[in-house]
Order: C-alpha cells, then structure tokens, then sequence
C-alpha cells in the first residue's frame, strides 16, 4: 500500500508542477520563464509558436542576433530581441537546451 | 504605452523606494530563515495560479493556500471571440484541478476581511488563515456607480463582459443575436487605466464581423471615455477602414472620443453622454474601474487617487504594507493591464520571495515581457511586444531602445500565433 502511494506520488510529481528543475541561475531561470506565455512551460509550445526546449545553444543565441539586427525577419521577435544583452541571451539558451 | 506624469512619478518613487526597502527584505522580513514559509494567495487568475505554481517549483517548501470563487477558469483573453461567434465558452473554460493539486490548499470561498496587522485573511465559509506573505491577485473592481442608472435591475440587461462569463459574454452575444439587421450596437470604453487597453476596440472589430455576415445595415457606436483610441491606434483604424467602411460615409464602426457614459435609461435603451443621448438595442457598458475589493480590504489601493495599488517593481510588494504583494491588473505600474503580463508579474514575484525565503538578495534590476495579440474577427491579428528592464538612471521599468512597438500590419500568420498564445499562456498558468 505505501509503495503504491509513493508511486502514485511521483507519477504526480512527473505530470503536472512540471516547471523543469534545471539547475540554473535563478535570474536565468526567471527570465527563460517570461518566454512561457507564447513558447510554453519550459519552451514546449501548442500550436503554431515554435517550441524552444531542448534547441541548441549557438542556433538560439545565432537566431536572436539575427531577430536584433533584422537578418531574420519577425513579428514578435526584433521587439525581445532588442530586451536583452548578449549574455542573457546565452544564459536563455543554455536553460533551453537543458530541457529535454 | 503612454502614461500621464502624475503617474510616472508614483510609479518611479515606489520603486525608489523598493530598491531601498530590497536591501532589507532578505533578512529583516517574514519568511526568511522560516522553514515553510506560510503564503496566503487571494485569486487564482493569470497573476495568482501563475505565481502559485511557479513558487511552489522555484521553492517548493513554501506552503501555499489559494483562496478562488470560481469553480473554474475562464479567460478574458480571447472572450471577444465568442462576441463574434467564432469561439463558445468551453473554447475559454478550463480546469483548477492540476492547480489544486500543486498549492498545498486550495480554498472555494471569497475572502471577507484581511487583516494585515495580525496577517491574517478571512473568508466568507468563517476561516481564518495566516500568513506570512500575502498575495492579492484579484483584478480589478467594476465601478458601476459612475455611470448614473446602472444599478443592479439594469445590470439584468445591459451588460459589461469584462469579466467573461456565461451571464455576461454568453448573454452579450445572445442580445447581438437576437437584434434585428439595421440595429445600433453601443458600446463604451472606460478612461484609462484599465484592464486590457485594446480589448474594446478589438471588440468592435469582432462585433463587426458578425454584423457583416449576419446583418450588415447594423451600426457600431464606440463611446470612448478617452480622447482617442487609447491601444493600437494605427492598426485599429487600418483594420476598421479594410473590413468594416471606417472613415467612408457607409462606415458600420462610428467612433465617439471623450465620450464617457455618464447614464444609462434601460427602459428606453439611450446611454447618455455629456454631449449626446444614444439610443441603441443593445448596450454593452464597461464601467469605469479600480484594484480589486480585496486590495481594498488590506488598505494597500494607495495609488492614482486610491484606485490603484502602488508597488515595489521588484517584488511586487505594497509599496505601504509589508508582507502584502500585488499582481496583474490591480498593481499600478507603467506595464500594461494584459493576461501575459498578469502571467510574468506573477514570476516575478514567485522570482523575488523565492530570493527572500533562500536568504538570497532579490533582483534589483529585473527585466519582464509583455507580448498582447488583438484579432480582427477577420482571421487575422497583430500585437504590441515590450521587454522592460530595469533603469537606473530613471529609476523606472524602461524598453530599451527596439524594445517596444507593434506589427507592420494584421497578418493571418498573427492570428495563429494568437491561438497558440492563448493554449499557452492558459497551460502556463493553469500547469495544464
């Protein structure tokens, strides 16, 4: 009987509260986090916006330098991409890519 | 994204004064060093589940009561679809139950007295709960007493759909339904701030589209208690002359600046102005409005003549009652009253009382997103996005330069991505 709670629990604890416990800074952390809304909890999205868990680092941070400087056309995108400096841009996509 | 000055300078010198107040949060207030810090959340909408489930990862010893009436969810963001037929109130509907199953209480009643001396909250069943942190994520407050008539009996008929619900979206779309082709729509929109700045005018794209299809001799009357379109001018005025005839003589959307409704006769359908009397067949009246009851309650709308509740911008505390944080619509910040800011503010809080509770110092130069989609009702839909950091200089939530602006034009690549907005920003929230 406690065995199959603790089961029960787990599988709980692995479906749903599941904002990733990756180790990272916590302002990088926090600040992956705002992309939640249009990307998904943890960069897995629903629907057309693309899905950022797991991307590789340099594509990430290549793409957001590409958003800034308008290489890469966008809708959304040159607006954050103009938010944040080089180094958080690297600290998102090291976030990112730990999630699998 | 304009804000008048009177409200620049109470927005700066809170957060003055939160930046001096940061240095001692860590150590001098509740929950730092307390095992398991005891956090009461008032509201369980994009601000308060958001900020729940993500406290509840980012330190999970934190014990979490969510205090909500509603048995469910059910989301403004996209609500003026179903105004326009294209979407039902189950398309905006959507379950507590993983939020329920994250805080460690979560409480079906209305709170009937907080008492921030004590730190306690009381709610209407009679139970008393403590806190250490307290979180006020109740919206905003309809003021239906500015506008003279729209009491409770006219409230029956005439509805704000500012809130969605079946009573008041269903019922809106109902009365649109059931008015005859050649009919006048009259709607309003209060003085600004208030809750979703472009949702109104969005809203009469929506009604629009409807109207063209369905009954297309019918007129739209926007009686604005603003000067002028107050969100997303260009684009709105670039879609209403493309689908709806706006600035022609046959145009369906008319617009009426500083018109605030003043009264309303239900029994002879006019709202009245201060300087016409429009007599419509259906009235759609959004009152005027202020932080929610409960921030009232806890004595923290101290901002832009008691209406608001100013902030500390780095932890989203009461800038007068420690231990009191405000989220989303009722916090008075220069950041727009959106869903998605309602959803990052509500981070940002979880970010900064995580820092407290670690013994860790908090963020003192945060930086938070703001991204709003408005639709046409014609498959299509642009936005306004902002990243705002923190200055030092201004002392202020300040876009970086390229850092704020909306589309070139509507797009149907822009409605699709609004959808995709809606189903995640409502999983983030919900931890669906």
């Amino acid at each position: 009987m406690e065995k199959k709670i603790l089961a029960i629990g787990l599988l709980v604890a692995g479906t749903l509260g599941a904002v990733a416990s990756v180790q990272a800074d916590p302002r990088a952390r926090f600040m992956a986090a705002n992309c939640a809304y249009c990307h998904g909890t943890d960069g897995k999205s629903s629907g057309a916006i693309p899905s950022l868990a797991g991307m590789e680092v340099k594509y990430f941070v290549d793409q957001m330098k590409a958003f800034k400087d308008g290489s890469r056309p966008a809708t959304v995108m040159q607006k954050h991409a103009n938010g944040y400096t080089d180094a958080e841009y690297l600290a998102m996509a090291k976030f990112f890519n730990a999630i699998k | 994204m304009t804000f008048d000055r009177r409200k620049f300078l109470q927005v700066s010198g809170a957060a003055a004064g939160a930046v001096a107040a940061a240095g001692l949060t860590g150590c001098a207030t509740a929950g730092a060093g307390s095992a398991s810090p005891k956090i009461v959340v008032v509201g369980a909408g994009f601000g308060g589940s958001t900020f729940s489930r993500y406290i509840k990862a980012w330190y999970p010893k934190a014990q979490v009561t969510l205090i909500e009436p509603n048995a469910e969810f059910i989301s403004c963001p996209t609500s003026n679809e179903v105004l326009a037929g294209h979407a039902t109130m189950a398309d905006l509907t959507r379950s507590y139950g993983n939020i329920k199953k994250i805080v460690d209480a979560f409480v079906p009643d209305y709170v009937t007295a907080i008492n921030t001396k004590a730190q306690t909250v009381t709610t209407k069943g009679g139970k008393t709960f403590a806190y250490d942190r307290l979180v006020l994520a109740g919206g905003v407050e309809l003021l239906f007493g500015a506008v003279k008539g729209y009491d409770a009996e006219a409230q029956k008929t005439v509805k704000h759909a500012w809130k969605a619900s079946a009573d008041q979206t269903l019922a809106l779309r109902k009365q649109l339904e059931a008015m005859p082709d050649g009919g006048v729509f009259a709607m309003s929109v209060p003085k600004a701030p208030y809750r979703c700045p472009p949702g109104p005018y969005e809203r009469a794209c929506m009604v629009g589209s409807y109207f063209k299809k369905a009954k297309p001799k019918s007129k739209i009357i926007i009686l604005d208690g603003n000067e002028d379109i107050a969100s997303k001018k260009g684009l709105f005025v670039a879609a209403w002359t493309k689908h709806f005839g706006y600035g022609t003589d046959n145009s369906m959307i008319e617009f009426r600046g500083n018109n605030a409704p003043r009264a309303l006769d239900v029994k002879n359908m006019v709202v009245g102005t201060e300087f016409d009397d429009v007599k419509a067949d259906v009235i759609n009246l959004v009152p005027p409005m202020r932080a929610a009851e409960i921030c009232g309650m806890a004595g923290v709308r101290n901002g832009n003549n008691g209406n608001w509740c100013a902030v500390n911008i780095t932890t989203f505390e009461s800038s007068d009652v420690p231990n009191v944080h405000i989220l989303g619509d009722s916090a008075l910040t220069n950041f727009p009253k959106s869903g998605s800011v309602a959803n990052n503010t509500g981070k940002m809080c979880a970010y900064a009382m995580a820092q407290i509770f670690s013994g860790q110092p908090v963020d003192a130069a945060p930086v938070v997103t703001n991204t709003c989609y408005s639709g046409t009702g014609m498959g299509t839909a642009f936005h306004v996005a902002t990243v705002f950091r923190w200055d030092a200089e201004k002392k202020a939530m300040v876009p970086p330069k390229g850092a704020n602006g909306v589309s070139k034009e509507e797009s149907e690549l822009e409605y699709a991505y609004m959808m995709s907005w809606k189903e995640n920003v409502l999983n983030d929230t919900l931890a669906l």
